[in-house]
């Protein structure tokens, strides 16, 4: 079993972040997903959190995770929130929407891996939302796939296009282009 | 095919594959989405019955009782204070014998407001004479949408198809989506026996004076105890067509189990993970998940819990001024045996709160200890 929790804000597309994780697990054959979002009265730029769980065999477990073995944070507010990194597992992982480089954050978070991804830039170079609250979630769960294995390229294409309503080549490419970026740093990454 | 699907959506995919003719409804926080895809795909011409707009859930229940009166297969969706306010009607469609089919997304009764999972909602509606099916997956709602139909149209009594709120309705995940030609050959049209229909005049809902009145109640009763057979019935066919079995219950790890969880809706899968936590430690423990609530499946309950094991009954509902409902229903069952189990009831999760793996490991661990009471409930909460 691999749970994620999800960090972002009303209007970055979070649950459907997590939605298109679920289905690209699925169309790729790397086991039962399940995308659960946390449930409450959406408000735009709010706090909102979804989760994943992914298993090979049968998931029975349909509660809200406590302790996830990864987070990704489509907010790169969140990094500076004690919040988003609570109930971690030890040796976890972060997927952090930011410019900045993983190594940056060696000192914030001990212990924890960082995958970054310049999700901002990615959607506001394909035209996904205004430069001030772009469209995230495409970029972030191309990188998500790409940074646990979940998916592969082909998989995350169709989960994107069966789920985005508008702009939907922007959206494959901005899935594309960061599970690319985060391949390609996995493959340089030490062993 | 399989498909990443909410619960919902689930729920509107049954409904639509069991070609339901009219459909009325009203929204209402957590089941907006079942009735909202259908006018969607109605727009589209995906969906070929018609779709009503309606100005409140009383009405879409009465427009519902004469599109089936005029023998319509009919379709809707609601939760909490929508299923409070269609009540009154609720009685008249099963006394009329009117094989509707509704989907309720369980959501807690105001005051206060609060638009998470609660059981009691559907359980305050449990002496209306509808069959009510609970279920643990978003696929297990599909397949029960179909399922409903079936019994609900061979028993002629009408049905609810039961999911949790949000923990069900709104979590994504792959369902397996039938054919039309495979629900086709599952379920056929329905053929209503009675109909109004101006070539053959008749009366509808006369006035009954007592001793008619009884014998249509009797009528009714034996008709709703046929439906716990009738659920067997139509669970194994399902099961022929499409190679997923459903029963009125659903046992897990229970053969040699010296103290089981008994437990509905979702709750019965999370269960599963919390027993086999238990049985890794070296606990005997099992899983009951009643799935159908009404009629209560005694028979089948009676023949699967023995003398000598103890049944946790978690209940997400409560019942003010008694306990938790399945818990006093349960009791009811099995009163009068000679040879019965102990039960003990616990009240947890009301208003939404997270009934977790650990929560149900905790039940279980004090239930199998002996230091529970089997006279009053016990209130449980994961303290996260």
């Amino acid at each position: 079993m691999f749970e994620i929790r999800f960090h972002g804000r009303g209007g970055q597309g979070t649950v459907m972040a997590a939605k298109m994780l679920a289905d690209a697990v699925l169309r790729s054959g790397r086991g039962e997903c399940l995308a659960i979002p946390e449930f409450g009265v959406e408000r735009r730029g709010a706090p909102v959190t979804a989760y994943a769980r992914i298993s090979d065999k049968p998931i029975h477990a349909r509660t809200r995770l406590y302790n996830p073995d990864a987070v990704v944070i489509l907010d790169p507010s969140f990094a500076d929130d004690p919040a988003a990194t609570a109930g971690l597992k030890r040796g976890g992982e972060i997927v952090l929407n930011t410019e900045k480089s993983a190594a940056e954050f060696a000192s914030r978070w001990p212990g924890l891996r960082v995958h970054a991804v310049p999700a901002r830039r990615i959607a506001v170079k394909h035209g996904l939302g205004p430069a001030t609250s772009p469209m995230v979630n495409t970029a972030v769960c191309g990188a998500v796939c790409a940074a646990f294995n979940l998916a592969d390229a082909r998989s995350l294409e169709a989960a994107v296009r069966e789920t985005v309503p508008a702009k939907v080549e922007a959206n494959v490419a901005a899935a594309r282009e960061a599970y690319a970026l985060i391949l390609e740093e996995a493959g340089h990454a030490p062993a | 095919m399989r498909k990443v699907l909410m619960g919902n959506h689930a729920a509107t995919l049954g409904a639509v594959l069991a070609r339901a003719q009219v459909v009325a409804a009203y929204p209402i926080t957590p089941a907006t989405q079942v009735v909202e895809l259908i006018a969607e795909m109605e727009a589209k011409g995906e969906f070929s019955g018609r779709f009503m707009r309606i100005e409140s859930e009383h009405s879409a229940m009465a427009a519902l009782l004469g599109a089936a009166s005029a023998g319509a297969r009919c379709f809707t969706a609601t939760s909490s204070q929508g299923l409070a306010y269609m009540h009154e009607l609720l009685h008249w469609v099963s006394g009329a014998r009117l094989p509707i089919v509704m989907v309720d997304v369980n959501r807690a009764l105001a005051a206060p407001w609060n638009l998470w999972t609660d059981q009691t909602d559907s359980l305050s509606q449990r002496d209306t004479g509808w069959i009510q099916l609970y279920c643990a997956t978003n696929q297990e709602v599909l397949d029960t949408v179909l399922q409903a139909y079936k019994i609900a149209e061979r028993v002629q009594l009408p049905a609810m198809v039961v999911l949790d709120g949000f923990t069900l309705s709104h979590v994504y995940e792959p369902v397996d989506v039938p054919t039309q030609e495979q629900a086709d050959a599952f379920l056929p049209p329905w053929d209503a026996p009675r109909r109004l229909d101006p070539a053959a005049p008749a009366g509808f809902g006369a006035m009954e004076g007592p001793k008619g009145y009884m014998r249509l109640r009797k009528r009714l009763a034996l008709d709703m105890e046929r439906a716990e057979d009738e659920t067997e019935r139509a669970g194994a066919e399902f099961g022929r067509e499409f190679g997923r079995d459903y029963g009125v219950i659903e046992t897990y790890r229970t053969a040699d189990a010296d103290t089981v969880l008994l437990t509905s809706g979702a709750v019965g899968s999370t269960a599963k993970q919390a027993v086999d936590e238990l049985r890794e430690a070296g606990r005997k423990a099992g899983v009951v998940r009643v799935r159908l609530f009404r009629p209560f499946p005694a028979k089948t309950l009676r023949r699967v819990l023995r003398q000598g094991q103890k049944v946790a009954v978690v209940d997400r509902n409560y019942s003010q001024g008694q306990q938790g409902i399945f818990c006093e229903e349960l009791k009811a069952a099995m009163y009068g045996l000679p040879e019965r189990p102990e039960i003990y009831g616990y009240v947890a999760g009301l208003g939404g709160g997270d009934i977790t793996v650990e929560l149900l490991k905790e039940i279980w661990l004090e239930t199998d200890s002996g230091k529970a009471s089997a006279l009053e409930p016990a209130w449980m909460e994961d303290p996260r």
